[in-house]
């Protein structure tokens, strides 16, 4: 059974109480400083509770959607609205908290080999000042949700790559995200374990949280029939967003507006 | 939970997790405590050394005493009321009347002629007083302007003042004083310095956790907190290990020092830091160590993405 508890979210704040889009980017271009332009112009809603795959050649700007998304980067013109948040407009101290808000899944995971699953899962919570007991119920729940219950103790160097990854989503769901974002976390699976992987962020899905997947493998994206976000050179070449698809998730997908509000000062 | 028991929270984690790290690493956290201990016993040592010297040649505040010599046949009573009148003004901490008798007396005791002196008719010595400035009127202008003032009663027939001493001792005891703000000054900057590259390299070994947690939602003080706690660690330890090499230092010089003294007839010992002595140390070590971490954590926290 799947524990609800991991997805009870009152994570990301927002400016209103009527968004109906979790994500919103308009006109959006970014240009890092050594001249590269990553996004040229991107326009999209995400709906909360959808589950949307990024995908495009390497280079095509996915993970710098996802920077913009997690507050990683700013855009160079247009505005990122996250829970109706313009992100544009989060003062520097207010990003950490922001950042918590959201649950991050990176390709190369970002364990901290020198400790253990425990202590790599515990860190959002932590980081939060959350009370060791609570840390410990979070942590179990969240391990026990990605199948390594029992390995707490374990070195992340002791598990195999789709263990790694698994841990990485544990952590990134133990703050309860309402929104969950995984930069080509696949990318190093072989297609066993990355349909595995992907099946682990489909609960999540099903108990409303948005999940934005960035991946360049279109069987797996097939595979999972969501909608899918193409990008070619920073643009979107095409959307396979459709208003039965909007409709449907309308009506099963909590709002924004109906999860419990937080604090940013949390 | 309650903002404060979370922040409580936050702040046993980093304390705990600094006094963790510097376990983890006994070696390099005491071969850097030993650095830091001698840095800041020279200074502290020096300070001591200074404080035994004054006590050792008296408290220099009598070195500008001067003795106010009344005119022949000026009444008891009037140089009372001067010596009264002397003790309402600031700047003077205290003031001896010595009668004429009084001063045959002692001239007696002192001289060793003491019958030859009984032939005497008249006692040839006048009254005088002895007035002694407060430690912070012991300057030359100050005791100047104090000599002005009871030169200035008619009664009064000489004041009898070394001011070349009083500035000679002032000297002296200011050149003293600025050799001890520079070796404080110089040896503090040390202190900061080896404590900022400690944490420095702390930093860089710990880049991909910093990097970690800031992508979690770790803010700039919370990863800022450990390294705080290991900077104020550090100029404890180095505080406390400093004043052990001072009390064994003073301890070692003061048997031979109290021989010396005894060859001139004296009973001076060495003192010690003391526990205010002690307690200051600590505190500076403890405010240059979190300093000293807080300069670096400034400089280094920043290069490392992301930066908010």
């Amino acid at each position: 059974m799947f524990d609800r508890d991991l997805c009870e979210s009152k994570t990301i704040p927002h400016a209103h109480s009527r968004i109906t889009a979790m994500i919103s980017f308009e006109n959006v271009a970014k240009r890092y400083p050594n001249g590269r332009e990553a996004l040229a112009g991107v326009t999209f809603q995400i709906e909360p509770g959808e589950f949307v795959f990024l995908t495009g050649r390497s280079g095509a700007g996915k993970s710098s959607v996802l920077k913009l998304i997690a507050l990683l980067e700013r855009p160079s013109r247009g505005t990122v609205t996250v829970a109706g948040q313009n992100t544009g407009k989060i003062k520097a101290g207010r990003i950490p908290a922001f950042r918590r808000a959201i649950g991050v899944v990176f390709q190369d995971h970002k364990l901290l080999l020198d400790r253990p699953i425990y202590d790599n899962v515990a860190l959002p919570l932590v980081v939060a000042g959350t009370p060791l007991k609570e840390v410990d119920r979070r942590v179990r729940a969240a391990l026990d949700q990605v199948g390594l219950l029992g390995r707490e103790r374990s070195s992340p160097l002791e598990l195999s790559v789709g263990e790694q990854q698994r841990v990485g989503i544990a952590r990134a769901v133990i703050s309860k995200p309402r929104l969950l974002i995984a930069d080509e976390p696949t990318g190093n699976l072989d297609p066993g374990l990355a349909v595995e992987v992907m099946r682990v962020f489909k609960r999540f899905q099903e108990v409303g949280v948005t999940v934005i997947i960035a991946s360049h493998d279109p069987h797996l994206v097939e595979q999972f029939g969501q909608r899918e976000i193409v990008l070619d050179a920073g643009r979107i070449v095409s959307d396979s967003y459709r208003e039965s698809h909007a409709a449907r998730m309308t009506a099963t997908a909590p709002r924004v507006a109906d999860l419990p509000n937080i604090d940013l000062r949390t | 939970m309650s903002g404060l028991g979370s922040y409580g929270t936050r702040h046993l984690q980093a304390l705990f997790g600094a006094l963790g790290r510097l376990a983890r690493t006994p070696l390099a956290s005491l071969l850097t405590l030993i650095v830091i201990g001698v840095a800041l016993a020279l200074p502290a040592g020096l300070a001591l050394v200074v404080d035994n010297l004054r006590a050792a040649t008296g408290d220099l505040g009598t070195a500008v005493d001067f003795t106010v010599h009344f005119k022949a046949g000026t009444p008891i009573e009037r140089v009372q009321q001067i010596a009264a009148s002397g003790r309402a003004r600031p700047g003077i901490a205290s003031i001896t009347v010595t009668t004429a008798a009084q001063a045959l007396e002692e001239f007696k005791q002192a001289s060793g002629f003491g019958d030859a002196l009984t032939a005497l008719e008249d006692n040839p010595l006048p009254h005088h007083i002895v007035v002694r400035p407060s430690p912070s009127a012991s300057g030359p202008t100050e005791v100047e302007s104090l000599r002005r003032y009871f030169s200035a009663f008619p009664e009064v027939d000489i004041v009898q003042l070394d001011l070349d001493w009083v500035r000679r001792l002032h000297s002296l005891l200011d050149v003293l004083r600025r050799i001890l703000w520079v070796v404080m000054s110089v040896l503090g900057l040390g202190v900061l310095a080896v404590i900022g590259n400690t944490i420095r390299l702390e930093i860089l070994n710990r880049r991909p956790e910093i990097e970690v947690t800031k992508l979690v939602g770790g803010s700039n003080a919370f990863v800022r907190r450990p390294f705080l706690y290991t900077g104020i660690f550090y100029g404890l330890g180095g505080s406390l290990l400093a004043g052990l090499i001072v009390v064994g230092a003073m301890a070692y010089l003061d048997q031979a020092v109290g021989e010396l003294s005894a060859q001139y007839g004296g009973h001076f010992r060495m003192s010690g830091l003391g526990p205010r002595g002690l307690g200051i140390l600590a505190a500076t070590g403890a405010a240059l160590g979190w300093m000293g971490a807080l300069i670096s954590t400034g400089r280094h926290l920043r290069r490392i993405e992301p930066r908010a």
